[in-house]
């Protein structure tokens, strides 16, 4: 097995106990989002989706707060969390609309899915030890008029500058990244196409159970018309037909279950792997930018005193990113971890009771 | 086979709850000495009609309209004298239609004169849809009249004894009781209810097959499907380092049940052709009431040549022609035909109605053995086909169960096993490093 990131960064293991206490202990913001309600304005209609924060941390002034945020907002929080830092992973957002099936933006299954991905967005963010005491996550979770405080900051000429800098470092090339990025880069792009497909046999597995309950729903008229026409075995057809029609009303639960919890969290990975291209890219221009420096540093002799102090913090800023990265990374893959194997479990286990249950009909039907 | 002049007798065909040696005078009796129709004997008039009110099935009140029924020997009335007083009794429609209903059962080969309309049909504007309108109760009772000749001048149809008994039973429950408990009638209902079942079950088994084998296609592919994760969770399980192992065994699991599929649908193919054996089953059953059909068949056509036989017979005796005949319009056009040929005709005339009345007797036999013997291994059919379905649906459900345990306990029990201890890395987050670097960005 090659040398995997996780390992590398083992280098920077804390004391097990220690940190398990730290969590355990340190969980002191609790956010919920739900009831969401349409707004119409004289130019939109839009859904605001309630946030009820209850905190026990001294940097808040209170100790429970409700606002109202529409999903644009949310937007805007994840991407000054982005800026703010640039190389930790920030967990993705639901989708901003689904080309795909013709959802409707006000379609209530749509709603209900995107809230419940809001409020796992807002926890994911409120567990991570840096992200939680971010001051714009204050700001959204606290302020009760958003728009004034969304206008200041970088915004969007830094963003601009960002993609600027991203294409003229693409086009220059990395001149060495470490090795553990590229292995990190290597298994993103790797992790993204399992989980990619993962997704998409899940779809298909959702698809052919539609397509056998319907069917089945077919299958147990028949012998109820059948029973119709006999007189000694109608009782054990009609036990037959009763079967297939629950049978099929599991199946649809069955189907139900995987719709709402493997899927959405597939979905949300297959997300995050995109999440983590991104900052792979952006470390990898931090450097860049970093490369781009010393090599004018070394071509000026000019001026070395100025450009030393900005190359020193540049160097700085290259370190930060990777520790952070580094740091954050065995984090983000703990995560990983726990949420597919906690959806893969539920999978496991409601498939079981399915069977059990269409067991368990069948052998009543034989009882009649 | 001589002639006896009993009049009372009554032949019917397929008779079959009189011993045999009163089945032999039946026969004889069939059409030789009363002639070729109850007319010659009787006079049958409706004469009447009235209203009644009385309780129905359903116990409600309804009025309905009878028709009183008139019969009085055929004698000539000498001059002045009264005729003989008519014996007579009462119809409602609802009993002219069992009646009928009875005939076509019992001759399904002979063409059964129709009623008048039970409903008035076809009215134009001013004229009254109501049944109970006088004008249309007169309508009918001419029409059930005209049934009722028609019923008795045919050479067949006026033998029947459940006809006789209409006309002559007073008590509609008794005639009733007659007719539904006729032996013939009761083995005629039984074959066609018999063939009847026998398309219905031909018809439901094949959907049912059809139906099961595109359930068995979809389920098909939900298994195979599954396949698609173990290949997939085996190429993950290369790139990551705890959750290695685990994808690994997942993947194995799903390429087991994957697999699985195969040998649970040969086991349904199984039950597929216990169903298919009665499918094809219904094929003899038909072919038993297509016998039965044809048997029926030759016995009235027997029965029908024997009556015309004897008809010809009666002309040339009684010089009457009343059908049509090619010798009878020649020997109306060229003069009559000599004492010897008249009488070299009567003789074979005579031969041809014995040979028919022998081949009436045996086709009468014939048909009441088959109907007896077919219906005993018919009881049996039934009994073994309640038998087999239903173990066949025992063990389809039973199968049905040891699959679900099966994928319970060796697929998805397993993959939970495999999840659960799945290995947590205990490397956790930098919490204190994170503090600084949070603080210099």
């Amino acid at each position: 097995m090659p040398n995997s990131p996780s390992s590398m960064v083992n280098q920077y293991r804390l004391e097990e106990d220690e940190e398990e206490q730290l969590d355990a202990n340190t969980k002191d913001l609790f956010i919920d989002v739900d009831n969401p309600e349409s707004h119409v304005t004289a130019i939109e209609t839009f859904i605001m989706y309630r946030v009820v924060t209850k905190t026990t941390r001294s940097e808040f002034d209170s100790s429970e707060y409700e606002v109202w945020r529409r999903y644009q907002d949310f937007l805007w929080l994840r991407s000054r969390l982005e800026e703010n830092h640039p190389t930790l992973i920030v967990h993705p957002l639901p989708e901003k609309f689904v080309m795909k099936g013709m959802v409707e933006r006000f379609n209530d299954d749509f709603i209900e899915t995107r809230r419940k991905a809001l409020h796992r967005f807002l926890n994911k963010i409120s567990a991570h030890p840096i992200l939680s005491y971010n001051q714009h996550l204050k700001v959204f979770l606290t302020a009760q008029e958003l728009s004034s405080h969304r206008k200041q900051g970088p915004g969007f000429l830094s963003r601009m500058g960002e993609t600027v800098r991203a294409v003229a470092n693409s086009v220059r090339g990395l001149r060495s990244r470490p090795e553990e990025f590229t292995l990190m880069q290597e298994y993103v792009e790797d992790f993204s196409n399992k989980i990619c497909s993962v997704d998409k046999v899940t779809q298909r597995i959702i698809k052919e159970q539609r397509e056998y309950v319907d069917e089945l729903k077919q299958y147990s008229p028949t012998y109820t018309q059948w029973a119709g026409s006999e007189e000694e075995l109608a009782e054990s057809l009609n036990g037959v037909a009763n079967c297939l029609v629950r049978c099929s009303k599991e199946t649809e639960e069955q189907i139900y279950h995987l719709s709402e919890v493997l899927v959405p969290t597939l979905h949300e990975y297959v997300l995050c792997a995109e999440t983590l291209k991104a900052v792979m890219r952006r470390r990898d221009n931090i450097q860049a930018e970093f490369e781009a420096k010393s090599e004018a540093l070394a071509s000026r002799k000019a001026d070395q005193d100025a450009l030393q102090e900005e190359m020193d913090g540049l160097a700085d800023r290259v370190e930060l990113a990777n520790n952070a990265l580094k740091g954050d990374w065995s984090r983000w893959q703990n995560s990983m971890r726990t949420d597919l194997k906690s959806a893969f479990i539920s999978t496991a286990e409601k498939n079981m009771e399915y069977y059990e249950k269409v067991r368990a009909q069948n052998f009543k039907s034989l009882n009649r | 086979m001589a002639d006896s002049a009993s009049s009372e007798e009554v032949a019917v065909i397929g008779n079959t709850d009189i011993t045999s040696v009163e089945s032999e005078n039946n026969l004889i009796n069939t059409m030789v000495e009363r002639g070729t129709a109850l007319l010659r004997k009787m006079e049958i008039n409706v004469a009447e009609a009235e209203k009644r009110t009385g309780k129905n099935t359903v116990n409600m009140q309804e009025t309905y309209t009878v028709y009183l029924i008139e019969i009085r020997p055929a004698e000539t009335v000498p001059e002045g004298g009264t005729p003989a007083t008519p014996d007579t009794l009462w119809r409602r429609y609802s009993e002219f239609e069992l009646l009928r209903t009875y005939l076509l059962v019992t001759y399904p080969y002979i063409i059964i004169p129709p009623l008048p309309e039970k409903r008035a049909e076809f009215v134009w504007h001013k004229l009254s849809a109501d049944n109970l309108d006088p004008d249309f109760v007169e309508r009918r009772r001419v029409g059930l009249e005209n049934f009722l000749l028609r019923v008795a001048s045919h050479p067949v149809l006026s033998n029947d004894k459940i006809f006789f008994l209409f006309l002559t039973e007073v008590s509609a429950q008794a005639f009733k009781h007659c007719l539904i408990y006729d032996p013939f009638v009761v083995f005629s209902r039984r074959f066609t209810a018999l063939k009847q079942y026998s398309d219905e079950l031909n018809t439901v088994i094949s959907q049912l097959l059809r139906v099961r084998a595109k359930v068995a296609d979809r389920l098909y592919g939900v298994y195979k499907v599954h396949g698609n994760y173990g290949r997939v969770f085996s190429e993950w399980s290369a790139i990551e380092k705890e959750m290695g192992d685990g994808l690994q065994s997942a993947g194995h699991h799903m390429d087991t049940y994957a697999a699985s599929i195969d040998d649970i649908l040969e086991e349904e193919e199984h039950y597929a052709d216990q169903l298919k054996e009665y499918l094809f089953y219904t094929e003899a059953v038909r072919s038993v009431c297509r016998k039965h059909e044809l048997i029926q068949y030759e016995l009235e056509m027997a029965a029908l040549d024997l009556a015309h036989k004897k008809q010809q017979k009666e002309e040339l005796v009684t010089g009457t022609v009343r059908v049509f005949s090619l010798k009878g319009m020649t020997s109306k056009l060229f003069g009559q035909e000599s004492q010897e040929q008249r009488e070299s005709r009567l003789a074979a005339l005579e031969q041809g109605i014995q040979e028919g009345e022998e081949s009436l007797k045996e086709k009468n036999t014939e048909c009441q053995e088959f109907m007896r013997t077919a219906w005993e291994d018919i009881e049996r059919f039934k009994e073994q086909k309640d038998k087999d379905l239903r173990e066949a649906l025992i063990s389809y459900a039973i199968m049905q169960i040891s699959m679900c345990k099966k994928v319970r306990s060796s697929v998805y029990n397993k993959a939970k096993e495999t999840w659960t201890t799945l290995q947590e890395t205990t490397t956790r987050s930098h919490f204190h490093l994170f503090f600084f670097f949070s603080f210099s960005c």
